[in-house]
C-alpha cells in the first residue's frame, strides 16, 4: 500500500476495506462524522455495512453493542470527546460490562483538534476509558503503526479504544515495521534515561533524544502505543537499566500515559520519573505546534524534564 | 397465526398466573426487589416467550432465534421466572435472586443468565441494543424478529427517542417493541415528574406503528403483535396499559412498589389470594 503524503484516516479506510473483503462482520458506524473519520469508501463500498445514526453517539454505541451480540464486529467512530465522554456510559455497560466486541475510533486526539477548540479537544479520552476493565486502548501513531495494529484489533475479542490522528501524514517508522497490541516499542536505546511517548509526541521525543545525544546523554525512547494493558514488563527494564524516566503524551498528565507508567514505577521499581503533557486544564483553538510550545510539550521541554529527572537520580529523589 | 381461541387464551392465562406466583415469591423470599415493574410485563412476557418468541431452551444461542431485549433491566426478575417455567433453567435457579455468585442479578446481565440476550439496567441502552441487533439480523438477512420492552420511566432518557428515530429511519420491520405504561416512576406518578402524554401520538410522529392494549389481557397483547408483524414498513410500538405491582395486594397500584420490602407474611398471604383468583 503506497502511503507517502497520506492521510491516516485514508490508510485506515482502505485497510478497514480490504479486510472486510474477507470477513463479513466488519460493520462501520458514525455519528454524522463520516466524512471527517473518512470512511465514505466503505459506505460506498458496502453501503448495507455503514450505518450513519445522525448526530447521537450514545445511541451509536448501543447500536454497535447490539450488532456486536449479532456477532458483528462493529467500528465506531467520532471525535475523541464525542466517542468516549459523551457515550461513556454507553461504553461501560453496553460495551465493557456487557463485554461486547465493539471497536472505538476517537479522531482528532488532543492539540490535533485545533481550530475546533477546547469543546472539541479532549485531554481525558483515553484516560476514562482506560478506567473500565477489560477495555484496549491503543493510539497508532502512523499508517505503518497503524496497518500493523488493525488487523490485531479486529483478531483480539475484545472492545478496543483507538485514538487516531485521522489527518496525520507523517511517518515514524520504517515501512513494514511489525508492532503488538499490547507490548511497547522500542525506537532507540539508551542507558541513561527513558523517554516513554506515544502518539504525535514519537517525533518531539525523538528530537529530544538527538538534542541530548548531542550533550552525550543516551536516551533510550520507547513508543508506548497500547495504553492498555500496560506492557509492564519493559517499563520495568527501563526503569532498571536507565533508571530514570520521562513521559511524553498529547493527554492529560491525570490518567493517561504518564500515570499509568507511574503506577507500574511506583509498584515495581521505583526511579525518578517526570512526565510531559497536559497539566490538568482544558484546551483552546490553536495549531498543533502553537499549542504544544504553550502547553511546554515540545522537543526542548522533553529534552529539559529528561536532564531534570537525570539530576533526580544522584539525589536520590523520587527513587532509589 | 390465527387468533387465539379460547383454549389457548386460558393457557396463557395460566401461565401468566404461574409466572406471577413465581415473581411474588422470589422477591418475597429475598425480602426486597424491583417487584412492581416486574410483576406490571408478566403478560406479556408471557406471551413472548409461549406464543411469539422463536426460541430453543436448552439451545439458548440458537443463531436463527427470536431475540429479545428487557431494556428496562431491574424488570429482569420478571423475566427470570419467564425464563425458568420456558425451560431455560431449572426453577430452583429462581431462589438465588440476587445471592452472592448469581446467576441471577437485580438487573439483566447477558454474561451470567442463559436466555438473556443484552444486558441492560442504564435506562434507555437496550433500546439502541435491540435497533443494533434488527441491523444486523436485516444485514445478515437473518429472518428472525427482535423484541423489546422499555419502561415508561425510561422513556424520559433521550437515548429511546435517539433509538426510535434511527430504528424507523432505518424501517426496521423486524423490531416489535412494547412500552410498560404503568404511569409510576421512583419519585411519583409519571404524569407529575415529567408527563409522557401524548404518548401513542409521539411514537406515531417518530415513525412507528402503535398499538395501545389492555398489558394484562394476554389476547388483546397477542392480538397487537400478530398485527404488528404484519406491519412491513418500519418498526412496531406496543402500548401496554399496565398496573403495576399487579396481582400482588401490597404492591399493586402503589407507587413505593418500584423496588420495595416483602415480609414472608406478605408474600405468602399474595400467593394464597392470588391461587382464589378465578382463570
Amino acid at each position: 500500500m503506497e502511503l507517502a503524503g497520506r492521510e491516516l484516516r485514508s490508510v485506515y479506510t482502505e485497510k478497514l476495506i480490504e479486510m472486510a473483503e474477507l470477513d463479513d462482520r466488519i460493520v462501520v458506524l458514525e455519528a454524522d462524522l463520516g466524512k471527517a473519520s473518512g470512511t465514505m469508501p466503505f459506505k460506498d463500498k458496502y453501503p448495507d455495512r455503514f450505518i450513519d445514526v445522525g448526530v447521537a453517539e450514545a445511541n451509536m454505541i448501543g447500536v454497535a453493542s447490539g450488532m456486536a451480540v449479532m456477532g458483528k464486529i462493529p467500528f465506531a467512530h467520532s471525535f475523541t470527546p464525542f466517542a468516549t465522554r459523551r457515550a461513556f456510559d454507553q461504553i461501560a455497560i453496553s460495551v465493557a460490562y456487557a463485554r461486547l466486541n465493539v471497536k472505538i475510533g476517537g479522531t482528532d486526539p488532543g492539540v490535533t483538534a485545533e481550530l475546533n477548540g477546547g469543546t472539541h479537544m479532549s485531554f481525558e479520552d483515553a484516560g476514562i476509558v482506560r478506567n473500565l476493565p477489560g477495555m484496549i486502548v491503543v493510539e497508532p501513531a502512523d499508517s505503518i503503526q497503524l496497518l500493523s495494529l488493525l488487523p490485531q484489533i479486529v483478531e483480539v475479542d475484545s472492545p478496543v479504544y483507538m485514538r487516531l490522528d485521522r489527518k496525520n501524514t507523517k511517518l515514524f517508522f520504517e515501512p513494514d515495521t511489525e508492532f503488538m497490541l499490547g507490548k511497547i516499542h522500542q525506537i532507540r536505546d539508551g542507558g541513561d534515561v527513558t523517554i516513554i511517548c506515544s502518539g504525535i509526541m514519537i517525533q518531539s521525543s525523538i528530537e529530544a533524544a538527538d538534542i541530548l545525544q548531542r550533550e552525550g546523554i543516551h536516551a533510550r525512547v520507547l513508543n508506548m502505543h497500547t495504553l492498555k494493558p500496560i506492557d509492564r514488563e519493559q517499563i520495568v527494564k527501563a526503569a532498571r537499566e536507565t533508571g530514570a524516566i520521562v513521559t511524553a503524551e498529547n493527554h492529560s498528565i491525570i490518567n493517561g500515559w504518564g500515570s499509568a507508567v507511574a503506577e507500574v514505577i511506583s509498584e515495581e521499581y521505583p526511579v525518578p520519573l517526570r512526565r510531559i503533557g497536559v497539566k490538568d486544564h482544558f484546551g483552546e483553538v490553536g495549531m498543533t505546534d502553537f499549542l504544544l510550545k504553550k502547553y511546554k510539550m515540545t522537543a526542548d521541554d522533553i529534552a529539559q524534564t529528561a536532564r531534570d529527572a537525570i539530576a533526580l537520580k544522584s539525589t536520590g529523589a523520587g527513587g532509589r | 397465526m390465527n387468533d387465539l381461541n379460547n383454549d389457548e387464551i386460558l393457557e396463557l392465562q395460566r401461565k401468566a398466573k404461574r409466572v406471577r406466583s413465581l415473581v411474588i415469591e422470589m422477591i418475597g423470599r429475598l425480602g426486597v426487589g424491583h417487584i412492581g415493574g416486574a410483576l406490571s410485563i408478566v403478560e406479556a412476557l408471557t406471551v413472548l416467550y409461549f406464543r411469539e418468541m422463536r426460541v430453543r431452551p436448552e439451545e439458548p444461542l440458537w443463531p436463527e432465534r427470536d431475540h429479545f431485549v428487557l431494556s428496562k433491566g431491574h424488570g429482569g426478575p420478571g423475566l427470570y421466572a419467564v425464563l425458568a417455567e420456558r425451560g431455560f433453567f431449572p426453577l430452583d435457579l429462581l431462589w438465588t435472586l440476587n445471592q452472592p455468585e448469581t446467576l441471577l442479578p437485580s438487573h439483566c446481565d447477558r454474561l451470567r443468565t442463559p436466555g438473556i440476550d443484552m444486558t441492560a439496567g442504564s435506562l434507555g441502552q437496550g433500546f439502541s441494543a435491540a435497533v443494533g441487533i434488527a441491523l444486523a439480523k436485516k444485514i445478515s438477512r437473518n429472518p428472525s424478529r427482535v423484541f423489546a420492552i422499555i419502561g415508561d420511566g425510561e422513556s424520559q432518557e433521550g437515548q429511546i427517542w435517539e433509538a426510535a428515530m434511527l430504528a424507523s429511519h432505518r424501517r426496521l420491520d423486524n423490531l416489535i417493541a412494547m412500552q410498560d405504561y404503568n404511569r409510576m416512576q421512583i419519585d411519583g406518578n409519571t404524569c407529575d415528574i415529567n408527563g409522557l402524554e401524548p404518548l401513542e401520538d409521539k411514537w406515531q410522529a417518530f415513525g412507528w406503528n402503535v398499538a395501545s392494549v389492555d398489558g394484562h389481557n394476554v389476547a388483546e397483547i397477542a392480538d397487537a403483535i400478530e398485527k404488528a408483524k404484519k406491519h412491513h414498513n418500519g418498526p412496531s410500538m406496543i402500548v401496554l396499559n399496565t398496573v403495576k405491582g399487579k396481582g400482588a395486594y401490597f404492591a399493586e397500584g402503589k407507587l413505593s412498589s418500584h423496588n420495595m420490602k416483602v415480609t414472608e407474611e406478605e408474600w405468602k398471604n399474595a400467593i394464597v389470594e392470588l391461587q382464589k383468583e378465578g382463570v
